[in-house]
Order: structure tokens, then C-alpha cells, then sequence
């Protein structure tokens, strides 16, 4: 993993638009059964325009992001806060670059940059991961 | 405001088996494409020795409680309309796989405002061990509530 330095940008990942279809089989598979994401009459009355993304959808587009990259065993860290609510047909991108080199106990070991925004460009997830080289 | 004497609260432990099924219907619910999420050869190929959990698949493992939703939601009697998800955090100490039974332990650690009050934030910190008493992760949840 030599080649790898600083401001080195991973692979991104391209998602497709977020349907509904995406949030009800989201809704099913993580256990998140909050009707605000699945449930317009709800997500209307809660004083949103619509249904809109679990922020931990997108948090799992940037763990594949992240494991297409390197294996998950090399995943030390992952972190994320919810910058923008993700709406329905938003299409996001992942993308994430090296800010740090370092090491612990002798292993060596990169600090990303890592965010999912939308097509606009306007972040929706910032965060950061420490992955073992 | 919420009721800040519950900071400190430790909920019910929750013991979840991890089922292949499962990971395999969270696979596709996030267009995962790599087989090592969804075949047990592949896993085995890459050097796993089951199917592993993606790495954001702990949170899973803390709505599986009959209450449905994250446990502060009852004892802080949250209205989930109002509720959003502020930031997460995960530290891995070592993997899930498909067949294990994790033991997810649970603590409300904070409860802060901002705004003058129109915003509180609900801060809880979980651990996760396995069947065999491996700390396996650690994550760190915050919950933005936007008070009307």
C-alpha cells in the first residue's frame, strides 16, 4: 500500500436515485421502522414536505464505499454526522480522500475524509474513517 | 425540555442472533454487489469465516427490541415525528458474522440543548459482545430533537 498519500482519493460510488422502493426495503432490512421515512401521510403531518432518506442509508452507501476500497478487517473506525436530509430522487455520491498517515501499535494506518452529496453538490453526510494499510 | 435525570440510564440488554437471511436482505437494501456479503464461499474466500456484518449493520442489532425503535424513545417519551438522526459512530474491535448472538448494551451518556432549547440532543453509547465475550464494536449515537 505504498502508493497510498496524502490527499489520495479513494474510489467513489455512484448511487442510484433514492425511490421509495429504496426506503421500504431499507425500512425492512435495518429495523428502522419510523414511519416518517416510509409513510408520506406521517412524514406530512411531522411538518416534512415528504418521505426522506434513514441517514443511515446513505451511512451504508459510505461503508461500501469505504469496503470496495480496502476489506472491512482493515476498518478500524467510521464516523458520520447528518448534514442534509436526503429527499427522494436526490442521487448521491461517495467520495473520500487520505488526510492523514499515521501509526499505532506498528501498524500503519490512513485517516479519510468521507462524505455523500447530493447531485447539487450539497453534502448530505461528512465524515471520517481509519482504515489499516 | 427532556428529562436530563435520566442521563447516566443503562437500558435492558438486548441479545440478538445474527442471521445469514438477514444480512443477505441488508446487502440488498443498500445495492451491496460484492458476493462476500451475500455468499458464504466468498466470505470464506476473502478470509472471513462466515458471512460478515457490513459495518453499519450494529445499528441494526439495536432496533431489534419489541419496542421498535432506539429504547430512549419511551423512557425520554420522544415523539418520533420530531426526531432526526444527528451523527454516528463506529469503532471496531473486531467482526460480526452471520451465526453469532451479540449482546448490545446500551447507555443514555448525554442529553444537551441548543438554540435556546429548540434543538436537544440525546447522546447514547453502545457496546456490542459476542457469544463467546469478545468486545466486538463500539458505536455512538446522537439523536437531534427539534422541540416545536
Amino acid at each position: 500500500m505504498s502508493e497510498i498519500t496524502l490527499g489520495y482519493e479513494i474510489p467513489t460510488l455512484q448511487l442510484p436515485p433514492i425511490s421509495r422502493h429504496t426506503l421500504a426495503l431499507y425500512c425492512g432490512a435495518s429495523g428502522d421502522h419510523n414511519p416518517i421515512h416510509v409513510d408520506s401521510d406521517f412524514a406530512k403531518k411531522a411538518g416534512m414536505p415528504d418521505v426522506f432518506a434513514h441517514g443511515m442509508l446513505s451511512m451504508a452507501y459510505l461503508g461500501r464505499m469505504l469496503t470496495n476500497w480496502q476489506p472491512q478487517s482493515q476498518l478500524r473506525s467510521f464516523s458520520s454526522r447528518f448534514a442534509a436530509i436526503t429527499q427522494l430522487r436526490d442521487v448521491i455520491s461517495c467520495s473520500g480522500k487520505v488526510v492523514e498517515l499515521f501509526e499505532v501499535e506498528g501498524e500503519s494506518r490512513a485517516r479519510l475524509e468521507i462524505s455523500a452529496a447530493k447531485a447539487s453538490g450539497e453534502q448530505t453526510l461528512i465524515g471520517e474513517a481509519v482504515v489499516a494499510l | 425540555m427532556l428529562d436530563r435525570s435520566k442521563i447516566g440510564q443503562q437500558f435492558a440488554p438486548l441479545v440478538v442472533p445474527i442471521e445469514s437471511g438477514r444480512l443477505k436482505f441488508f446487502a440488498k437494501a443498500i445495492g451491496e454487489t460484492s458476493p462476500v456479503y451475500t455468499d458464504e464461499a466468498a466470505a470464506r474466500d476473502a478470509g472471513y469465516k462466515n458471512l460478515p456484518a457490513p459495518p453499519t449493520f450494529a445499528m441494526v442489532l439495536d432496533m431489534e427490541s419489541e419496542a421498535d425503535l432506539p429504547p430512549e424513545v419511551e423512557l425520554l417519551q420522544l415523539d418520533v415525528g420530531r426526531i432526526l438522526h444527528g451523527s454516528q459512530s463506529f469503532e471496531y474491535l473486531g467482526q460480526m458474522y452471520a451465526g453469532d448472538v451479540i449482546t448490545v448494551r446500551r447507555t443514555l451518556v448525554d442529553i444537551y440543548d441548543k438554540k435556546g432549547g429548540a434543538l436537544e440532543f440525546v447522546v447514547t453509547e453502545n457496546t456490542y459482545t459476542n457469544q463467546d465475550d469478545q468486545l466486538v464494536a463500539k458505536t455512538g449515537c446522537t439523536l437531534v430533537y427539534r422541540n416545536a
